[in-house]
């Protein structure tokens, strides 16, 4: 199997044939020629390695520029503000409009909408697990809830289509259930085993004397998790949250199926006041792109401004995930050092 | 004295009352999935059939099977795997083996966890944008699997990279003692116990991608196609978009949701198939590696 004993025994030869001294200068020559060409094989090799670790930023850097390349023309003829403060979504229609403000509102309250029904559950049922579940019945609830992160979005988006929003329909006297409650139902479910697992983890790598230190002082174990665990894992669920938060707002075929896809401002007036609903049929960033991006005409004005949106939608998930990924590595950083 | 043993048992009862509550949320979350498990194997097992696996949709899709969906994403999750598995070894073998502690290093895993959140949709118009329009692939199998190869890298290298840290540093140790070269020591020691987990890591990075819609929706799914895809260029269905389209985009929804049930069985059941074998792959070999 190891062709490196070979080698080995090919030096060691030719090391002691150069000590007979009549041939040293050409086995000399051969020594270096050898180690050269093996030093060169291994420079190559390293080299390509070296290229494909560098492959993942190339295409993060490949995929913002074309993004703004591919927005450029769109940013030109329609102004960025029109883009972030217009109403009116009709790209195609004889007077397009190019307001994206519904879609980004729609894509920010379904996510918030998700996040609240999903973060207290999914920290309650981290803590469970972390620190109150006996040990057999986390190992079985652990892996049982990551099978969740598997199910395919379409799946989720097809069973919230028929089954929760014909429930929605009629708990809340509407014709349609497909609102963007019924959006951020699903997506808090597909939210739940990111936040569920790096919460627990969180929970977990709080040090262990902190949770003795507070036993002993006469804390219960609820007051423990409480007062000592949460406050000490925050910044690591603080970043599962955001995670969360990423994962939400870059959904597809789940919102796609599920919120309806109206083209209004998911605003209602209560009191003459504006404010944001999730009662009515909205649409997203990511459902206009799937929506009107498989039969955009190549190079139209309408195919660059998706461009936009996707740029607006690569920012906000890409704050979003650096500023979680700045926040767990300083919790791990911390703990750590204790 | 009473007043203490009355405030510790007041203390234990609201212990109990609230692990109670977090307790009843961790099996929501498990009801909540076999809920759904039980919704759709229950109502889509009736529709399948040996028709409904080999057949391809007839008279609108209201009658007929999924042939042609299941080939479809076949072939688009095959090809991805054969793209993006060579790359992600390779980008992981830089990153383990090679790759020191610096800036660059920590760069490219910023960068590795950055397209990991990167939502699949604009994955598609990146796709969509650089395959289908810039390098004129068109709408098809070449640019669909290209595009899900760039989504599932990221996946396949952090799998890859946890196979290459399980092989004990004394094995390197050794070799390179033996006086090999690095890359002797990568080919023939540390890949080939790295190997089987890195497989698992595949398997799964193939279940993902299998499942994906957004991405293909612009980059090469068709709505409904006659023939099976014969050449990289042409045109594919796939199970997942098929599913979207009887759920929302069929004439008469109501007709056809037993056919939407049976494909959403299928799908869920190729995802967890793929899955179980990659735990269980991997739990025999952690079982073999006595190290």
């Amino acid at each position: 199997m190891f062709k490196v004993h070979d080698l080995i025994a090919k030096r060691i030869s030719l090391v002691v044939n150069s000590k007979s001294g009549e041939h040293s200068k050409t086995i000399q020559d051969q020594l270096t020629r050898q180690s050269r060409s093996s030093n060169l094989g291994n420079y190559l090799v390293e080299k390509v390695f070296f290229l494909s670790g560098m492959l993942t930023i190339i295409i993060l850097f490949l995929i913002l520029g074309f993004l703004l390349i591919n927005s450029w023309p769109a940013l030109q003829e329609i102004s960025i503000i029109e883009f972030l403060s217009g109403t009116r979504w009709m790209p195609s229609a004889p007077e397009p409009g190019f307001g994206a403000l519904p879609l980004i509102l729609g894509s920010v309250i379904v996510t918030i909408g998700a996040l609240v029904l999903s973060v207290p559950w999914s920290i309650a049922a981290a803590i469970y697990i972390g620190e109150a579940a006996p040990g057999k019945i986390r190992e079985i609830l652990k892996p049982v809830i990551e099978i969740l992160e598997i199910f395919p979005s379409v799946v989720l988006g097809f069973i919230a289509l028929v089954v929760i929003s014909p429930v929605i329909a009629n708990v809340f006297n509407l014709s349609s259930g497909l609102i963007g409650l019924n959006g951020a139902i699903v997506l808090a479910v597909m939210t739940l085993p990111t936040i569920i697992s790096i919460s627990e983890d969180a929970l977990k790598s709080v040090p262990q004397d902190f949770k003795e230190a507070s036993t002993a002082l006469g804390a219960t174990k609820w007051e423990t998790v409480r007062n000592v665990s949460l406050p000490a894992a925050s910044s690591g669920i603080v970043a599962a949250i955001m995670l969360g938060f990423g994962r939400a707002v870059g959904e597809t075929m789940a919102v796609l199926m599920a919120a309806g896809n109206a083209l209004d401002m998911p605003i209602r007036e209560i009191l003459h006041i504006p404010v944001p609903t999730l009662m009515q049929s909205l649409r997203t960033l990511t459902a206009t792109i799937a929506i009107e991006g498989s039969d955009v005409p190549w190079g139209s004005t309408h195919y660059h401004a998706l461009f936009v949106l996707g740029l607006i939608l690569f920012l906000i998930t890409f704050a979003v995930n650096l500023i979680s990924d700045i926040m767990l590595s300083r919790f791990q950083e911390v703990n750590r050092n204790d | 004295m009473t007043d203490l043993a009355t405030l510790t048992r007041i203390k234990k009862i609201k212990e109990k009352l609230w692990f109670t509550l977090c307790a009843f949320f961790a099996l929501l979350t498990i009801a909540v999935l076999f809920w759904i498990l039980f919704d759709v194997i229950s109502k889509g097992f009736s529709s399948i059939s040996w028709t409904f696996l080999t057949d391809r949709p007839r008279e609108q899709m209201t009658a007929g099977g999924i042939w042609p969906a299941i080939v479809g994403t076949f072939y688009v999750a095959s090809l991805t795997i054969i793209i993006s598995v060579p790359l992600g070894i390779a980008s992981a073998i830089y990153l383990n083996e090679y790759a020191g502690k610096g800036l660059l290093v920590r760069l490219i895993r910023l960068s590795i966890r950055n397209l990991s959140g990167v939502p699949s949709i604009v994955y598609g118009l990146f796709g969509l944008g650089l395959f289908a329009a810039t390098f004129r692939l068109g709408t098809s199998l070449i640019s669909a699997a290209l595009t899900l190869s760039i989504m599932s890298l990221p996946w396949v290298i952090t799998a890859s990279e946890e196979a290459l840290k399980a092989v004990p540093q004394s094995f390197r140790e050794g070799s390179l003692a033996l006086g090999a070269t690095k890359w002797q020591t990568i080919r023939q020691l540390v890949l080939p116990n790295a190997i089987s987990g890195m497989a698992t890591g595949s398997i799964l990075s193939l279940a993902r991608a299998a499942g994906e819609t957004a991405p293909i929706i612009l980059t090469g799914a068709a709505f409904f196609l006659p023939a099976l895809p014969t050449s990289l260029g042409d045109r594919f269905m796939a199970m997942p978009y098929h599913l979207y389209i009887l759920a929302t985009q069929h004439m008469s929804p109501g007709q056809v949701r037993p056919l939407a049930y049976g494909t959403a069985l299928v799908l869920i059941v190729l995802v967890l198939a793929l899955n179980m074998v990659a735990i269980i792959w991997r739990y025999r070999v952690r079982k073999k590696q006595s190290w």
